[in-house]
């Protein structure tokens, strides 16, 4: 990847990271941890990998997300209104009465959302149907999902990995975004799946360690996620959890916590300083 | 009655599916290892190509049906009722409910009649757990010939829908002539004292107990109410109206079934006793599904001793 295309998208992660916030405070609640930790892929996902249409959302061919791990909406919404599939306005409006962006992903209410989740564990079942219907249409599209750490001791996501393999779903992209904490503590503290890697592999995936914030790297897992034919690729992203706000990082309080207003305007002013030197760059 | 034919839905679910697949080919069909006893191996066997089997993972098979529908097919995915409606209820919920996808559930297997394999596998809670989805049609077909068309009915009805099948073999209720829409009862029999409304294999002996009870002088108005959701609430009520006291009969809890769906219906529009006959509020056990339907009291003289309590009710 050239450093002009890597400027481009490190603005535009920052520009998710601004919407995170912006709609987390307004709504005065939502999960800024994990939308923080999963900015650098859904930004290349949307402005990098995905064949999507803002004018025509439904487009039947397009690539399909499903964003597995619900509650992290804020990063999505935030994508999808930068990429022009609704209005900057909308953000604001998260999860207030009568809004199109509801605290978890519905595929009624708003355009660009192509699956309703947020009960944990499921997602990943509806990207499989979405990349088996794919397979048997012979149709051209990829179907991406992003889970979260904590995400995968549901035991529905193994039935579903044990699916995609089996059926040699190889148009199907699962990313795990692993940050390391989920509420109640550190994976270790919880109840840890890992070793992640080994285990999506025992499942028969292939598997893609990489830094989550690392554009070269992203680029790599994605373009390498193609070249594999036969079975469905696994991207585990390390993260770290509330990325790019000083001190909701690595901190599990901020797993499902609004920031106040002088906590919002410390966030804006770190994001607005790292835009600022990006755009020195 | 020596020359009564005798199907079970779940025969007639799978014969149904390969109709629908000939004329459909955006039909798929999902099974959770179970092919052969929901009949989806007849459909398996037609077109290899659009059956999938999930494995013994329903809630997985559930989300798949969710992803397959959201790119643009028709789905059925099987497994017994258990597993289906109950093992992934937050699957089809969040998944198929919330979304209002195009997927048709054949949970087969259903109630008591599954006989010797016991409380485990007889789920008698499935209607009552699919009545709370939001948008969620449910139908329990009384016979082959009902089952057939429902299928039919289902595939073309946009949303999904839950379909009820049993195991055992039924008496055949309908000619070839039965018209079936979805969200309608029909009146098999005329009556003015009693309303008797069944649902699925109870709605053979809903008429036998009608039989006997017009013997004994009693006029029971006999009504099939395969769709429980929507339920014909126009039917219920003018029964209601019509003869003054209800009887509702079903394979099933009477808590949360049919039983509920009418008693809500006329308590809200005009009041009248109703009287449920269903699974008490119990689990079931092992024995041959024929004994195991009288033990639990889903026999056509049950229905006849609680239409008669229900009458004593009647102002």
């Amino acid at each position: 990847m050239d450093a002009a295309a890597k400027k481009q998208l490190r603005i535009k992660a920052n520009q998710v990271r601004k919407g995170i916030i912006e709609g987390v405070y307004n709504a005065k609640s939502g999960h800024p941890g994990g939308s923080l930790s999963i900015a650098e892929v859904m930004t290349y996902l949307y402005f990098c990998e995905m064949n999507v249409d803002p004018k025509n959302p439904k487009a039947e061919n397009r690539d399909r997300l499903v964003l597995s791990k619900g509650h992290v909406a804020p990063a999505l919404y935030a994508a999808l209104a930068l990429k022009g599939f609704f209005s900057q306005d909308e953000i604001k409006l998260l999860r207030k009465p009568g809004a199109m962006l509801q605290g978890h992903p519905s595929m009624k209410l708003t355009p660009g959302v192509d699956m309703s989740t947020g009960s944990l564990g499921q997602g990943i079942s509806t990207a499989c149907g979405m990349a088996l219907g794919g397979k048997l249409a012979g149709a051209p599209y990829r179907v991406y999902t992003i889970l979260g750490d904590g995400e995968i001791q549901e035991g529905q996501v193994w039935e579903a990995a044990m699916f995609a393999a089996a059926k040699g779903l190889d148009n199907l992209v699962a990313i795990v975004d692993w940050n390391n904490l989920q509420i109640d503590g550190s994976l270790d503290e919880v109840n840890s799946p890992c070793p992640i890697d080994e285990k999506f592999a025992a499942f028969g995936w292939n598997v893609i360690s990489i830094d989550g914030h690392d554009f070269d790297q992203i680029d790599a897992a994605f373009t390498a996620a193609k070249d594999c034919k036969g079975k469905p690729t696994c991207i585990i992203a390390k993260t770290i959890k509330g990325k790019g706000v000083s001190f909701m990082e690595d901190n599990c309080d901020w797993h499902g916590k609004a920031p106040n207003q002088a906590e919002y305007e410390t966030a804006m002013a770190e994001l607005d300083a790292e835009l600022a030197q990006l755009e020195t760059m | 009655m020596a020359d009564v034919v005798k199907v079970a839905t779940r025969d007639a679910y799978g014969k149904a599916l390969v109709e629908l697949g000939e004329k459909n080919d955006k039909v798929i069909v999902l099974d959770a290892d179970l092919a052969k006893a929901t009949k989806t191996i007849n459909f398996k066997n037609a077109f290899p190509d659009r059956f999938f089997d999930a494995g013994i993972a329903e809630s997985n098979m559930m989300g798949v049906a969710a992803g397959l529908a959201a790119v643009g097919y028709t789905v059925f995915a099987s497994s017994f009722a258990m597993f289906a409606a109950g093992r992934a209820f937050e699957q089809i919920r969040n998944s198929i409910g919330y979304t209002h996808l195009n997927v048709k559930i054949g949970a087969t297997h259903a109630g008591i009649s599954v006989g010797e394999d016991g409380a485990s596998h007889q789920c008698c809670e499935d209607i009552a757990l699919m009545r709370t989805i939001p948008g969620m049609t449910i139908i329990n077909p009384a016979d082959d010939v009902e089952a057939r068309l429902a299928v039919l009915a289902a595939a073309e009805l946009d949303g999904p829908v839950y379909l009820r099948f049993g195991r055992l073999a039924v008496p055949r209720v309908f000619d070839e002539s039965y018209r079936f829409e979805i969200g309608k009862g029909n009146v098999l029999r005329e009556g003015s004292d009693v309303a008797i409304i069944a649902t699925g294999l109870m709605v053979a002996e809903a008429l036998a107990a009608a039989e006997t009870l017009a013997a004994q002088g009693i006029n029971a108005r006999v009504i099939n109410m395969a769709t429980i959701k929507p339920i014909d609430k126009e039917l219920v009520i003018a029964a209601a109206q019509e003869t003054g006291v209800l009887v509702t009969v079903e394979e099933h809890s009477i808590i949360g079934g049919l039983g509920s769906a009418v008693t809500e219906t006329v308590c809200e529009a005009c009041p009248v006793p109703v009287i449920r006959v269903g699974v008490e509020d119990k689990f079931g056990a092992s024995g041959p599904a024929v004994e195991m339907l009288k033990i639990y009291g889903l026999c056509a003289e049950n229905i006849v001793e609680k239409t008669k309590a229900a009458l004593a009710l009647k102002k």
